[in-house]
Order: structure tokens, then sequence, then C-alpha cells
């Protein structure tokens, strides 16, 4: 009893001390530094406070050189290049979770303070910049009337949208910049609830097999279990059929999916969760294993307990296994893409660009920044890079990013910002012509 | 019954009484509902404590507000030493289901827990405390007008 009102005492303080993180902690890499569990009454917050670009752009490393391809769009989230190098960018917001405690109804308006105020998008826009100088010169609707789309994915002359609640199809011919023709579903996507609704989503390296991430329907089971059915799972669909099979389990929020060019391997960035302290959990980046099991929400980072799950599941955090590389904690990795075909070359030349979308559960933000990891035989090999930064100021926030996309055809870098509501491209710096 | 508890003193006294019966009985019913989930692990169940100890601490906000107002007025008066007793136990039975609430904010097991079985139980017991004071015959005049 004492204990615990001591505990009581200290949790009070900790309203206002205990949100400090350790600036001497290593939370990248293979081996993260990992704290002890800080459960706070209140969890220390820091929420974007947005301001806009105001005609600035983001910082680029020196050599690059990047500007605004569109701006006023709805919401942009994923990007995708097809073969003739057209641009699709899927804009929407999607979820329908219903405020089930006091802390929903107040908790929701603090976090939308940092987001966009835009209406969603559900629509998929497509660009044109034949030319490649970073000035489009055709913007339109390419598909409209979605359900909140979030993955894209072209394989063997189809596009594939993963819309919150299904994996459509629709039929595309090269060159068309509107398509009206009613999608086929491919299958079904578990969409009850969708406190996690983005669906990610990409193509096996021989096109035969589409994965989709699906997120958790809570931060920790808080909506109890039964809601976290095919939760918290990737997907991989029999692309023919629309048959699918769980791979990986226990995955929290995986928000994008891609191809390692060398090894042909499925990665993924996945959020971990919050509210246990500024230090926890790291988001990370890892090869998603068949059959694995990533720990949520009974463990995190292999066979770290988490407190609040009851009843504990010891068996399943046995065989729990720890990610591949950490990106730090609260950085809401929401982008992934590989450099391929040599990258832009030098230093970039072979590894991964990450968005992060940026931090609300610490007071010292972290992400906001397009980070870049350098691979070497298929593996993270070193720590992360910043590559797009200035998203955050000390004024305020300018931007977030989101989906980040790699063309090789064309050497350039898209990234989607879903706070001023822009495609970014970056691209290296070229001699102007005499 | 004297002339003081008739006409506007008495439907004061009455609304009173109403808004002190809020925390006692949302009080004692996060008790059950947070034992409930301790037993079961069903989420429904801290749902309705957090619902129940949001709604004690508005009524019980009132009421305290009301406790430290007659406090004030009736600072020279001799009923000041049980008024400043009667607020003393609201308003501690505020502060602490203040922390109740945000320790209920927590996520799944952790919205419980031992601390908030007992930060639940002492509000309860600090709710019928006033509930005593205000409604024991001998007090019911002083405190509650």
């Amino acid at each position: 009893m004492i204990r615990t009102l001591l505990g009581a005492t200290a949790l009070s303080l900790c309203l206002v001390g205990c949100g400090r993180s350790d600036p001497g902690l290593s939370q990248t890499g293979e081996r993260p530094d990992l704290p002890d569990v800080r459960e706070t009454l209140v969890p220390p917050m820091k929420i974007a406070d947005p301001i806009g670009w105001n005609g600035q752009v983001p910082t680029v490393p020196a050599g690059f050189t990047v500007t605004a391809m569109a701006t006023d769009l709805r919401i942009p989230r994923q990007m995708l290049v097809l073969p003739n190098g057209d641009i699709l960018i899927a804009e929407g917001r999607g979820g329908n979770a219903p405020s089930l405690r006091p802390k929903d109804v107040i908790a929701g308006p603090i976090k939308k303070a940092g987001n966009t105020p835009v209406e969603s998008g559900n629509r998929i826009t497509l660009l044109r910049d034949a030319n490649n100088d970073g000035r489009p010169e055709v913007r339109t609707v390419f598909i409209d009337n979605l359900n909140a789309p979030y993955g894209l994915a072209f394989v063997d002359g189809a596009i594939y949208v993963a819309a919150q609640d299904a994996l459509l199809r629709f039929p595309y011919q090269p060159g068309q910049t509107r398509i009206t023709a009613a999608p086929e579903e491919v299958t079904k996507l578990p969409s009850r609830i969708n406190h996690h609704w983005t669906k990610s989503l990409t193509a096996s390296a021989d096109g035969l097999t589409l994965y989709v991430g699906i997120g958790s329907n809570s931060n920790v089971g808080e909506r109890g279990m039964a809601v976290e059915e095919e939760r918290a799972v990737v997907w991989a669909i029999d692309r023919a059929t629309g048959a699918r099979r769980t791979i990986a389990t226990g995955i929290r929020n995986p928000t994008a999916l891609a191809i390692e060019p060398q090894t042909s391997a499925l990665w993924a960035v996945v959020n971990e969760r919050d509210e246990l302290g500024p230090q926890l959990v790291p988001d990370y980046l890892t090869s998603v294993r068949e059959g694995a099991f990533y720990g949520w929400p009974y463990s995190y980072w292999g066979q770290n307990i988490d407190p609040r799950v009851h009843p504990q599941k010891p068996d399943l955090v046995a065989r729990a296994i720890a990610p591949d590389y950490a990106l730090g904690s609260h950085v809401a990795a929401l982008g992934l893409s590989f450099a391929s075909n040599g990258g832009f070359g030098g230093a970039f030349s072979n590894g991964a660009f990450i968005g992060e979308h940026g931090s609300w559960n610490r007071q010292d933000p972290s992400g906001y920044k397009v980070a870049w990891v350098p691979f070497a035989n298929g593996r993270p090999a070193g720590p992360p890079v910043d590559f797009v930064t200035g998203f955050m100021t000390a004024d305020g926030t300018r931007g977030r990013p989101v989906g980040v996309t790699f063309d090789p055809a064309r050497r350039i870098l898209l990234v989607a910002d879903d706070l001023s509501n822009t495609i970014w491209r970056v691209a290296p710096r070229t001699t102007p012509a005499p | 019954m004297t002339d003081r508890m008739i006409g506007w003193g008495r439907g004061l006294h009455a609304l009173h009484g109403l808004l002190l019966s809020f925390p006692i009985a949302l009080f004692t019913a996060a008790v059950v509902t947070d034992i409930a989930y301790l037993k079961t692990a069903e989420v429904q169940w801290t749902n309705f404590s957090a619902w129940l100890i949001t709604g004690a601490l508005v009524f019980g906000g009132l009421v305290a507000a009301w406790a430290l107002i007659s406090l004030l007025l009736g600072l020279r008066s001799a009923e000041r030493t049980p008024r400043l007793i009667y607020f003393g136990v609201l308003a501690a039975m505020w502060v602490l289901g203040l922390v109740n609430a945000f320790k209920h904010s927590q996520d799944a097991w952790s919205s419980v827990g031992a601390l908030g079985l007992i930060l639940s139980i002492l509000c309860s017991v600090l709710a019928l405390i006033a509930g005593v004071l205000a409604f024991s015959s001998l007090n019911t005049r002083e405190i509650a007008r």
C-alpha cells in the first residue's frame, strides 16, 4: 500500500519531470539502447505546430536540389512511379475508431492539431513530367471516389490500390491519365474500427504475390484482443486468385513495405507502441521473416515484456524475435523506398530512404525528416544519415514526410508531405547549360 | 422542521444533496468496475470506470465548489470548523479523483492496476465520509445551506 502510494506520488511528479529523454542513449541500429519502462499519468507530448513553408523548401545534402512538384493536394501519403514515368499519389485519411473513453474524446482534438485540416482526398492524382524538369505538364485526378487509398503497386499491366477496406485491381492502358472503369476486388482487407487504417502494399520481385501490411486496432490491446484478429500482420496475397496467408504477426503497424533489390527480400518499416516513455519503443526497419512473431502487444524489441497487457502470453513471447534495425523512438516511419540501379551514386548508392512523419509522444521531437540507411549485401550497414530535413524548425512544423519513392530511371526521390500537402522532388544538382 | 429548511433554502438543500449523491454513487461504482476489470481483464469494465470517475469529477467539482463558497461565506460563523472539514474531504476526494482519471487514461492493464483500484477506493471512502458529514442530522443545516 505504502509502495503504491509512493508510486502515485512519483507518478504525479512525473507529470512535469519524467518527459525528458536521455541524449546519451543510442536508439538506432541493430541493438538500440532500451531504457526502463516509464509510464506517466500524462504522456510526454509535443504536438506539431503547423506553420507552412511560406515559399521555403526542405534542406537536402550538398549536390542535390529540392523543389515542390505538386502542391494543394488532399493529404498525399504513398506514391508510385509507372513504367512511363507518370507519378501516382494516393491521397486521403481513413479510420473510423469510435471514442470509447474520456481519453479518446480529449486526445483526439489535441493530436489533430498537428495534422492538416484538409478534407480526405480519397483519390489518386497523376503527375506527368515527361522532360523530367520537375514541373509536371499534366496533373489529373487518375482515380476518384476511393475509400482512403494508401498502398500502390503496378504489376503485369494493372494498377493495384490498397484502400482501407479492400485490395483493388484497376485495368490500365499505358499513357492513360484517368481511369473510370470499375475495379476488381482482389480481396477484402480487415477494416473494422481501423484504428491504424493504412494498408501498405508492395509486390514480390516475381510479381506473383502481393504483400499487404495491416496495422493493429489499438496502441497496445486496450480495445480488447477480440478486435485484433488479423491485425498487426503482413498478408501475402496470391495475385491470381486473391487467396491470402498471414506471413508475419505481432508487427504493430507496418506502414510501408518494399522489396530489397539485391536479395528480393520483403522489408517493412513498422511503428511501435506509445506511452512507455519518450525513448520506448523504437520504430524499426526489418526484413519480414516468414512465420515470424514480432511481439506486439505482449512484448517489444524481442522479448521485453509490456506490463500493460493482461493476460500475458509467455509461450508467444518466448518465440518473439527482435527486428533488424531500430530507427529511433516515436519517429513514426511511414515511408520506405530502396535505392536501386546505383541510386544517386556515391554515399547514396545502396540503401533505403525512410520517411519519418515525426513524434507526438516525447517532448524532444524525433523524426520529421527523411533518413537514409546504407545497405551492403542486402542488410543495413551503418548508422542512419539525414537526407531531407528542415520539416521542423524552432518556429514550428513546416511539413511532415510520409511516403518516399526513389525513381531509378530518372534518378529522383519523391517525398509526400501530408502537412503542407506537397510532393517534394529531390534530384542531383546538374550544371546549368551554358 | 424549522423555518430555515423551508422554501428556497430547502430547494438549495435538495440540490446540494443531489449533487453530492453523484460522486458517492459514481466513485463507489468505479470500485466495482475496477474489481470486475482486474478479475476478468475485459476492457469494457475499465472503460466504465473511466466514465464513472469522469462523471464523479464533474459533479464532485460542483459540490466541492459549493462547499468552498459556503466555507468562505461563513468564515466567522460557529460552523466554520465543520465546513472546513467538509470542504477538505471533498477537495481531497476531487484531487485524488483527478489523479485517478489520469491513471484510468493509461492503456490496458495500466488503466487500473493496484494503484487505480486503491485510488478508486480512497475516492469512494472520502465521498462516503462527505456524505455522512452532509447528511447526518446534526450537521445537515450547517453544511448544506
